[in-house]
């Protein structure tokens, strides 16, 4: 069964901006998935709503098998959401605000309290079970919300950007922690903007980017893609037909032919190749690729942030 | 009803509950020591001079109608600020994500304001045996005077959180309309003094049903008949109830 399934799902705020415009996405059950994504994508948007936090604009969403309109209780209980931004309050101390929390989704308080100490403790939380939230680092409200989102024992775990503004050591930790929890079973959306993380945990992968869906497709396959490069070659036109030894190559019409060259590798065969054929090579130019115009600008993202932490943290 | 939302229902109002107490010293004392000014000045200094009002002394005739002012005062805030703190602190958000039923999470904020309002109308009540002797007429009319009237400004309290943007917007119904109805809703005076246009206005001021209802509670006689002052508020609670459903589920002011 699938754990997630979203249906050309439209969302357009108040304002008119249109944060989502007609996205379809699936997740298996027992998947490590990844939304990947720079800044203002639709990320948040999308976990919105599905965790009912922000109303579609159209468009269908299932959880396990639970239409969010039709059976919105089935559909909650199965999540268990870390969101982007600290949202408990912060004068509650860590064992109030899980115990509490599992009480919202009907766990009894006796229960829920043998729950605070195990996902506590795993989480690193248990000494400062007692403490005002708001004493707590940023790294342990982040883990905070981990362990407030496992306490009703859900079977799909939603993080939003759950790594951001952590630092390198709790955010090794924190993959090992869910790397975890998947291996028992339990499904595991993240959106993240850093590659990295998205390819060190995750098995499927999908990115968006300015409200659509760019790419949906397993890690691997995308890691493949992204190592790709196409260029366009404008040649003499030619009735042969042009055949490339150990080349991914199309001819588009002719006076083009395309090839698909894994990054780093010599050009100098591909031409010897051609010259050998008799064919003239008048320009050649990089097709652009949109998923590597996206990964600049993600990468943008990651180093303004870096950036911003450093100054921060100056 | 499924086990599920009782449990829902009792972890809301715990929390409430929890969060008065922590911030006793905001929410419990300065109904008492207001109270007790308000007992030392109108009941004793001027009180002595007034004489007798309704039949009864000055004290004893403002008493209940001051228990009254400080149960709406603190029903209305417990729950104005505490659901427009669960907003500005986005931890609304952790009730918003869970199977909650609207309903439960109504129950839950104005149970919270109904028991704050209890311990309040305890404390004057303590605080005013200082003063005066107190008889009580009917105790059941007392509590269901005291538990309509905190729902009704717990839910109040509640509407208008769901609209407040800033802190600001929680305290401008409070000044310029709770206070000025509670003042002129008989806390003070018997409605027979007032000229008989003056007496037919008062009567759409639902604070004079609940102070004359409360006072009924206490003396056994008031300006308004007992079963008119029930039905008065459980109109009112009925129509904010369903105002206040109508706002959260239709998520105005939490769900973009
Ligand atoms: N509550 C809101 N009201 C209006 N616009 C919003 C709101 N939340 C997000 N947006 C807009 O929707 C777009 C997508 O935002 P978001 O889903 O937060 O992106 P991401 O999480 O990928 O960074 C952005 O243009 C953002 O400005
Ligand atoms: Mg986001």
């Amino acid at each position: 069964m699938k754990a997630l399934d979203i249906q050309d799902l439209k969302k357009t705020y108040k304002g008119g901006t249109q944060a989502l415009k007609g996205i379809n996405l699936s997740v298996e059950e027992g998947d490590f998935f990844a939304l990947l994504g720079p800044n203002g994508a639709g990320k948040s948007t999308t976990i919105g709503v599905i965790s009912s936090l922000v109303n579609k604009t159209s468009g269908s969403v299932h959880v396990s098998g639970h239409c969010i309109d039709k059976e919105l209780v089935e559909a909650k209980t199965c999540i268990g959401l870390v969101p982007q931004e600290f949202n408990f309050s912060q004068f509650e101390t860590p064992f109030q605000i899980v115990v509490n929390q599992a009480g919202y989704y009907g766990v009894p308080r006796n229960i829920a309290k043998v729950r605070a100490e195990k996902y506590l403790s795993q989480l690193d939380l248990w000494d400062k079970r007692n403490s005002r939230a708001r004493e707590l680092s940023g790294g342990m409200k982040r883990r905070l919300m981990i362990a407030r989102a496992l306490m009703h024992e859900p079977k799909i775990l939603i993080l939003d950007e759950p790594t951001a503004g952590v630092d390198i050591e709790i955010r090794r930790s924190m993959w090992s922690f869910l790397t975890e929890l998947n291996e028992q079973g339990i499904t595991i959306i993240l959106t993240t903007h850093y590659l990295e993380e998205a390819e060190m945990l995750c098995r499927n992968i999908a990115i968006i980017d300015k409200g659509t869906i760019v790419e949906n497709t397993s890690m691997k396959n995308l890691i493949s893609k992204l190592n790709v490069e196409t260029f366009v070659l404008d040649i003499e036109p030619t009735t042969k037909s042009v055949t490339l030894e150990g080349f991914v190559s199309r001819q588009i019409d002719d006076h083009t032919i395309e090839i698909d060259l894994p990054k780093s590798s010599s050009l100098n065969n591909v031409f010897s190749q051609l010259s050998e054929q008799d064919i003239q090579v008048l320009s050649m130019r990089n097709k652009s690729n949109r998923l590597e115009e996206l990964f600049v600008r993600l990468v943008e993202d990651g180093r303004n942030e870096n950036k911003a932490e450093e100054v921060a943290n100056a | 009803m499924p086990n599920r939302n009782m449990v829902a229902l009792r972890t809301i109002w715990i929390k409430e509950c929890t969060r008065f107490l922590r911030i006793w010293i905001q929410t419990l004392v300065p109904p008492a020591i207001t109270m007790s000014l308000y007992f030392v000045i109108f009941g004793n200094l001027i009180g002595s001079r007034i004489g007798q009002m309704g039949g009864f002394s000055y004290m004893e005739f403002i008493v209940p109608g001051l228990i009254m002012m400080s149960v709406i005062t603190s029903s209305y805030a417990n729950v104005s600020s505490s659901f427009f703190s669960a907003k500005f602190q986005n931890s609304i958000e952790e009730l918003m994500v869970a199977p909650i039923p609207h309903w439960i999470l109504i129950l839950g904020y104005v149970g919270g304001g109904i028991a704050r309002a209890v311990i309040i109308g305890i404390i004057v009540t303590v605080v005013s045996l200082f003063f005066v002797d107190i008889r009580i007429h009917n105790l059941a009319a007392l509590f269901s005077i005291l538990i309509l009237t905190a729902s009704l400004f717990s839910a109040g309290g509640l509407i208008n959180a769901v609209y407040a943007k800033t802190f600001d917007d929680i305290s401008i119904v409070p000044t310029f309309v709770l206070t000025p109805l509670t003042y002129l809703g008989g806390v003070f005076y018997s409605l027979t003094l007032l000229p008989e246009f003056w007496q037919w206005v008062s009567k759409v001021n639902p604070v004079v049903y609940m102070v004359n209802g409360f006072r009924y509670g206490f003396l056994g006689t008031s300006d308004v008949a007992f079963g008119t002052s029930l039905i008065v508020l459980v109109i009112f609670n009925i129509i904010l109830f369903t105002i206040a459903y109508q706002l959260i589920s239709r998520g105005i002011g939490t769900r973009s």
